[in-house]
């Protein structure tokens, strides 16, 4: 009996060894009923991710560039032109946080960009002490960034006029070279994580495998993870006091000294929430294989995919009623900005219950229920 | 008739099936606990989470901080010695007490193969199962040849019962007309070498997969069962739980399942196992101990009187408890009410968000808790789906809310749930005040019902 069933082992080993083999050979002509997860994550990369960058990395070295112009000039144009590029670079930021993944994550390249809002007493006193590491990983996020030239740009004093009398200021020169800091430490970063996508790309998009470090998923789960909290929570929730209960929180609005920008900064991120998840390429309208495509195989219909496009479209709806100044919308009707974190949150759910749970995108690895 | 029960259960049989048994079910545990310890779940599910899920009743068991890692020591130690058959029975008491003890410190990491081998073990405590090839024959000097033929039968039935009872509730109509979630599974597996990108993908394949998934549990109790298929229903069984090793991340259940059915072969097959352990125990110099001398061979172990009685009122309790489900209306799939605990395997992929909302209930000012703050994202998973976790987070929420000095706290949730591939809709009553429910036996009314029908089991 037993040796019966040892030569049946056999027999099932050969069997699959037999099986798989046919199965190689037919795999290349049945690759194409199969969703090509590759050419997902090259467009992805090289029509999303790498043009975003690189159209970054030239606005944040104009801006870089605009500031050494001030420091020498020191006039009311050279200044109008360093808010205006820091303007243009903030918008274009809106395309890379969502992308924390491999060098921007291991150089905290988000924090340091954009933690807001900034503290001041923090970066006053980095300016008058002359002693800091902007480049150090666990502290300077809060006194380095865009919230950082928003306060020394803006918020330093209250209006323009004075703020170019400030710099003018020979007492104030440690500000001056603080600013040429800061934004210099901002092109050196965004260069380091820029390099090193162009450098990894190839295997990048090659990794496709189904696995919790897979590019696939963890592009996946920072996007979400962007919409929930970078969009939803940062951009939304927190202003409006949604998670601290007693009162509104005004002053943590994005680019609050200069929240005229609040609205078009939170707009240009949904933006490219939604390009993303449609594959529409960065800054042209041609797309390629996306998010959305990948659901629509897996679900053979496109309920999710339109469910999900409509939570986008109507955010921005809501969004674009809104005051300009998020500052002023909140202390006017903070309701209006609750709405709209109430309809990112229908996005939310959209997006990490049914989306991930039709990917079946492995998010911890513990052993699963088997029978 | 009473006659032949008592005939039957005066039935001999050779001893050598539970003492293979043993030995398997012991190396396999010992190499189970080594397995979660190297991958650093202990820390990851124990000692991180500040706040443990619990079952209802037993509060009281909770990790024990770094002793979590003593008790997992302790559960080691004793299954190698289950394995050896040295102090037999205190070992498998031993094992089966902080088995169980480790698996009732988180509800999160509820697996049904976890429960079989708590199961398992209980019953493992009342069978003779040290009678030969032990150390305890070596130390009394006392070997057994024959022991009660129901003994080798209870463990029987408790496998056919988990087969039987997860092939039917596989008749279902998500899981035979919608391939569902082996559809969303198997479509997900497409870094598989050769067949993941192929057949993997093919709707033909799921339809395969889950009819014959359940011909399958719900027939192999009775191939193993006669003789004649016996030998072609084991190479079913590996085949079985190879591909599912294979395809899904299940750990060490298919090698338990795989070894535990060798208990339907007759004890000339067990026998020559035993004879291959002796070759290899002299192989590796095993010397010193003397096997086989000074052994009194006796022919019958006697099997304490009341220990049958134990056996078949537990055998008729797990024939019962996973029908308890039928007691409550609604969707079974949806509200979870009577599903652990029935051999309901691999039948749902669920997923959720819930968002909690603390709410002042005088002043009506709200706030939002952001779940990372208090769970782990295994944990934070699976609570988002099962209305009993809901609850019982929630509760703590508003218990932490309350210490920390927010006053009227009530608890509301905010929840979506989406059900093997349906568009997510509302879960739990978001006008509910979580803080005036208490975890019942009785129905979830606070759940909302599933917009749509499963039919079967």
């Amino acid at each position: 009996m037993f040796k019966k069933s040892i030569l049946y082992i056999n027999l099932l080993f050969l069997l699959t060894i037999s099986f798989s083999c046919t199965d190689s050979s037919e795999s290349n002509e049945n690759l194409v009923d199969n969703f090509d997860r590759q050419s997902m994550l090259e467009n992805i990369t090289d029509n999303i991710i790498l043009p975003a960058f690189e159209d970054f990395r030239e606005k944040i070295e104009v801006l870089e560039q605009s500031i050494i112009t001030f420091s020498n000039d020191l006039d009311l144009n050279s200044l109008e032109q360093v808010q205006y590029h820091w303007i243009e670079a903030y918008k274009t930021w809106q395309y890379i946080e969502m992308f924390n993944l491999s060098k921007a994550e291991e150089v905290y390249y988000i924090q340091k960009m954009n933690t807001y809002p900034a503290t001041i007493s923090k970066i006053e006193n980095n300016i008058s002490t002359g002693i800091y590491n902007l480049e150090s990983n666990n502290n300077n996020w809060v006194a380095q960034g865009f919230p950082t030239l928003d306060y020394l740009l803006f918020g330093i004093e209250d209006n323009t006029t004075n703020t170019l009398l400030f710099y003018q200021n020979n007492d104030n020169i440690a500000h001056l070279k603080y600013l040429k800091d800061v934004v210099s430490q901002m092109v050196s970063i965004t260069d380091v994580v820029y390099q090193d996508w162009v450098l990894t790309r190839d295997i990048f998009v090659s990794s496709t495998d189904n696995s919790a470090t897979s590019s696939l998923n963890t592009l996946t789960n920072d996007f979400i993870y962007y919409f929930e909290k970078g969009l939803r929570t940062n951009k939304f929730g927190i202003p409006s006091g949604v998670f601290s209960g007693d009162n509104t929180r005004s002053s943590k609005v994005e680019a609050y000294y200069n929240s005229n920008v609040s609205k078009v900064l939170s707009l240009e991120a949904l933006n490219a929430v939604k390009n993303f998840f449609i594959g529409q390429s960065y800054n042209s309208t041609s797309s390629g294989k996306s998010l959305k495509d990948y659901i629509e195989y897996m679900t053979e219909d496109t309920v999710l995919t339109s469910a999900i496009i409509t939570k986008f479209d109507e955010s921005n709806e809501l969004i674009n009623d809104l005051n300009d100044n998020f500052v002023s919308q909140i202390n006017i009707d903070n309701s209006r900005m609750i709405a709209v974190f109430n309809k990112l949150q229908e996005g939310v759910v959209l997006l990490k219950t049914d989306m991930l749970s039709v990917l079946s995108v492995s998010v911890d690895y513990i052993d699963a229920d088997g029978d | 008739m009473k006659k032949t029960i008592i005939t039957y259960f005066k039935r001999q049989t050779n001893a050598a099936p539970l003492a293979v048994f043993r030995v398997f079910f012991g190396l396999l545990m010992c190499v189970s606990i080594i397995r979660f310890w190297s991958k650093g779940w202990i820390n990851s599910l124990y000692i991180e989470p500040e706040f443990h899920f619990s079952y209802y009743g037993f509060e009281w068991i909770q990790p024990l901080g770094l002793f979590t890692y003593i008790l997992f020591i302790i559960c080691g130690i004793s299954a190698l010695l289950v394995a050896l058959g040295y102090k037999y029975r205190l070992a498998i008491l031993v094992f089966f007490l902080s088995f169980t003890y480790i698996e009732l410190m988180d509800k999160t990491t509820y697996l049904n193969h976890y429960y079989f081998v708590s199961v398992i073990s209980f019953m493992m405590l009342f069978l003779p199962c040290n009678a030969q090839f032990s150390l305890d024959v070596i130390v009394k000097k006392k070997s057994y040849k024959n022991i009660p033929n129901w003994t080798i039968d209870s463990l029987k039935l408790m496998l056919g019962i988990v087969y039987l009872y997860a092939g039917l509730t596989k008749i279902n109509s998500d899981w035979l007309f919608r391939a569902m979630p082996l559809k969303i599974w198997l479509k997900s597996k497409y870094d598989l070498p050769y067949i993941g990108q192929t057949i993997v993908q093919q709707d033909w394949f799921h339809f395969l997969m889950s009819w014959g998934g359940m011909f399958y549990d719900l027939s192999i109790p009775f191939l193993l069962l006669y003789k004649k298929t016996r030998s072609f229903a084991f190479v079913l069984v590996i085949g079985f739980h190879i591909a599912t090793r294979i395809l899904f991340p299940i750990g060490m259940f298919p090698y338990i399942m795989i070894f535990s059915t060798l208990i339907f072969f007759d004890s000339n097959v067990h026998k020559r196992i035993l004879e291959i352990f002796r070759r290899v125990l002299k192989a590796i110099e095993f010397k010193r101990v003397n096997l086989k001398t000074n052994l009194i061979q006796i022919n019958h172990y006697t099997v304490h009187k009341r220990f049958h009685f134990v056996i078949i009122c537990f055998l008729f309790f797990q024939l019962i408890i996973p029908w308890r489900s039928v007691l409550y209306p609604g969707e079974l799939f949806w509200n979870e009410e009577g599903y652990r605990f029935s051999w309901r395997v691999m039948l749902m992929e669920k997923a959720g968000s819930a968002n909690f909302k603390i709410v002042d209930s005088i002043t009506k000012k709200y706030f939002y808790v952001d779940n990372k703050d208090f769970l782990t994202s295994v944990q934070q998973k699976q609570m988002s789906f099962q209305p009993d976790m809901i609850l019982e987070y929630g509760h703590y929420l508003g218990n932490h809310f309350k210490s920390q000095g927010h006053k009227n706290v009530s608890v509301f949730v905010e929840s979506y749930v989406s059900l093997n591939g349906r568009l997510s809709q509302q879960f739990i009553d978001p006008n509910t005040n979580l803080m005036e429910l208490e975890d019942t036996f009785k129905h979830k009314y606070w759940i909302n019902p599933l917009n749509d029908e499963i039919k079967g089991f």
